[in-house]
């Protein structure tokens, strides 16, 4: 499968402690330019705490240890001399529950710009509008900028998480469970969104819904008990598994 | 006695203790008031003492109590939230940290007039400030700075992590991060924390026993190295001190009156204060 499409990252041996405890055991696992990749797998088998590493995101959390490589476009994000706000800026990220700042809609969809030191006003206004095309709220937003995003309904508020990330124009985007908290409209209309950016990002998916993984997905990872049990094109994954356990876990016999 | 009649008793006690509550609380305003409206008038707020404390106002009082507190947060502020914000943002849940949190928690504990004599003892004297505004409002900042960091911790600490983490993931720096999205969010929580601190501040006695406070100025402070009156040290001094003690009580009650209100005033604005932080919510 590789020859035909560009890996953009590539996890080697990556192992990750919580404290003691193992929670990946040497992930091996490549991430295709302009694909979506999603990784499923039943509660805590370590699916979140790897695309959490993607860009850093696990360096939060104290009396965690990390070994291997995650190389994006070769280089190992986990090398010293490597700067994380760069990579968290290239590698954007929507999380499990809607996390909006306790800011107006515009404020929300600016701040990224202006962390990373854009002050001109037409750019900003322009890249807003955009990122809020992109993630198809302009509509229902474009006439409250100044409202709270918090007046948002949840599902909005998920889309505007995803609008915020488009603005510093990343060129990697991690979903962790982005529908997790969401009704069945507002995760089609998430699903849609994700189709069509892989146009021009690459995606990683968390989930827990496999029917969710087949419908978005272009590869597929299942996980188990912080091991990578298997990675395959998502068509193969849902119809000729090759380990028993994958088959197991997605005709639902556990999980 | 079956479960209901169980639950019957239970609300019947805590309804019991709410009453209690409200009746000593009720008690202390009556007896405030009853002994001390009547020496209250626009004179008494707004002019000095005469006559041996007897006649005259408790305005330089007033000043003096202001003062110090204002002293008190001017010191006391920025190094309270620089301390909460490197406990709380910077070194999370190390072992180093939790000693440090548990000092700062017996810092809280410790009797105000244990800091009134440290105050003597380090500015008064050592560092040569005398019984002065300054040494005041340096002994009352290091009583309420445990307050004011504790206050501060736990309005971070209420700020959701994924509103750092979503800063962070769109390339903001740990430093943007607190300072646009964190401290933001905490405002309400820690102003709540600060003007608890203020009321504290300008109602203690024992900090300012030997380090500011005076029993009589002809006039008003005219640099941070004076003297003061304030005005818990002058009900003190009216009820223990002077050649009227009949005629100082009753003024006694009039400066506990004011203070009483200016308190309770301060503690109505940190309620409003959070009451709008709820409304606002947090996510």
């Amino acid at each position: 499968m590789e020859q035909y499409d560009n890996v953009r990252i590539r996890a080697e041996e990556v192992r990750f402690f919580y404290g003691d405890k193992l929670a990946l055991k040497d992930i091996n696992l490549p991430i295709f330019e302009n694909k979506v990749t999603a990784i499923i797998g039943p509660s805590g088998c370590g699916k979140s705490t790897f695309i959490r590493l993607l860009n850093r995101m696990n360096e939060l959390i104290p009396n965690t240890h990390f070994e291997g490589k995650i190389l994006l476009d070769g280089v190992n994000i986990y090398d010293p001399d490597v700067d994380v706000v760069a990579i968290r800026r290239k590698v954007g990220m929507v999380f499990q529950k809607p996390n909006p700042f306790p800011k107006s809609i515009f404020e929300n969809l600016s701040y990224g710009l202006k962390v990373n030191g854009i002050r001109d006003r037409h750019y900003i206004e322009e890249r807003v509008i955009k990122s809020l095309e992109e993630a198809a709220l302009w509509n229902e937003v474009k006439d409250r900028f100044n409202e709270s995003a918090l007046r948002l309904s949840g599902g909005q508020q998920q889309r505007l998480c995803i609008a915020r990330c488009l603005t510093v124009e990343p060129e990697v985007i991690l979903f962790d469970e982005p529908c997790a908290s969401l009704d069945p409209i507002s995760t089609n209309r998430i699903e849609e969104l994700i189709e069509n950016l892989k146009q021009k990002y690459t995606i990683v998916i968390v989930t827990h819904n496999m029917q969710q993984a087949a419908r978005v997905s272009d590869y597929t990872a299942f996980m188990y008990m912080g091991e990578l049990i298997e990675f395959d094109r998502t068509e193969k994954i849902f119809t000729v598994p090759r380990d028993k356990r994958t088959e197991e876990y997605i005709t639902g016999k556990f999980g | 006695m079956n479960k209901n009649q169980v639950q019957w008793l239970g609300f019947m006690f805590l309804s019991l203790t709410m009453v209690f509550i409200l009746l000593v609380l009720g008690l202390i305003l009556y007896f405030i008031i009853a002994r001390g409206i009547h020496v209250i008038s626009w004179e008494f707020l707004t002019q000095v003492p005469r006559r041996a404390m007897t006649q005259g106002g408790i305005a330089p009082a007033l000043v003096g109590t202001f003062y110090l507190t204002i002293g008190a947060i001017i010191f006391a502020l920025p190094i309270g939230l620089a301390c909460a914000i490197y406990l709380v943002e910077y070194y999370p849940k190390s072992i180093v940290i939790n000693i440090i949190r548990l000092s700062i928690n017996n810092l809280a504990g410790v009797p105000s007039v244990v800091f009134g004599l440290f105050g003597l003892a380090v500015f008064v004297r050592f560092l040569g400030f005398g019984v002065s505004i300054l040494s005041g409002s340096l002994t009352l900042g290091i009583m309420i700075l445990p307050g004011i960091i504790s206050a501060t911790q736990e309005a971070l600490l209420a700020v959701p992590q994924s509103l750092r983490e979503a800063s962070l993931a769109l390339g903001a720096t740990q430093w943007q991060t607190i300072r646009k999205t964190v401290l933001p969010t905490a405002l309400p929580g820690i102003m709540t924390g600060v003007i608890l601190s203020v009321g504290r501040a300008a109602g203690e006695t024992a900090p300012i026993m030997f380090t500011a406070a005076t029993f009589y100025t002809r006039g008003f402070p005219g640099s941070i190295f004076d003297q003061v009156m304030a005005l818990p040290y002058h009900i003190y001094a009216l009820m223990t001190e002077g050649t009227f003690p009949e005629r100082q009580t009753a003024i006694a009650y009039g400066c506990a009156l004011i203070l009483l209100i200016l308190v309770l005033l301060i503690s109505a604005i940190a309620i409003i204060l959070r009451q709008r932080q709820r409304q606002y919510g947090t996510v």
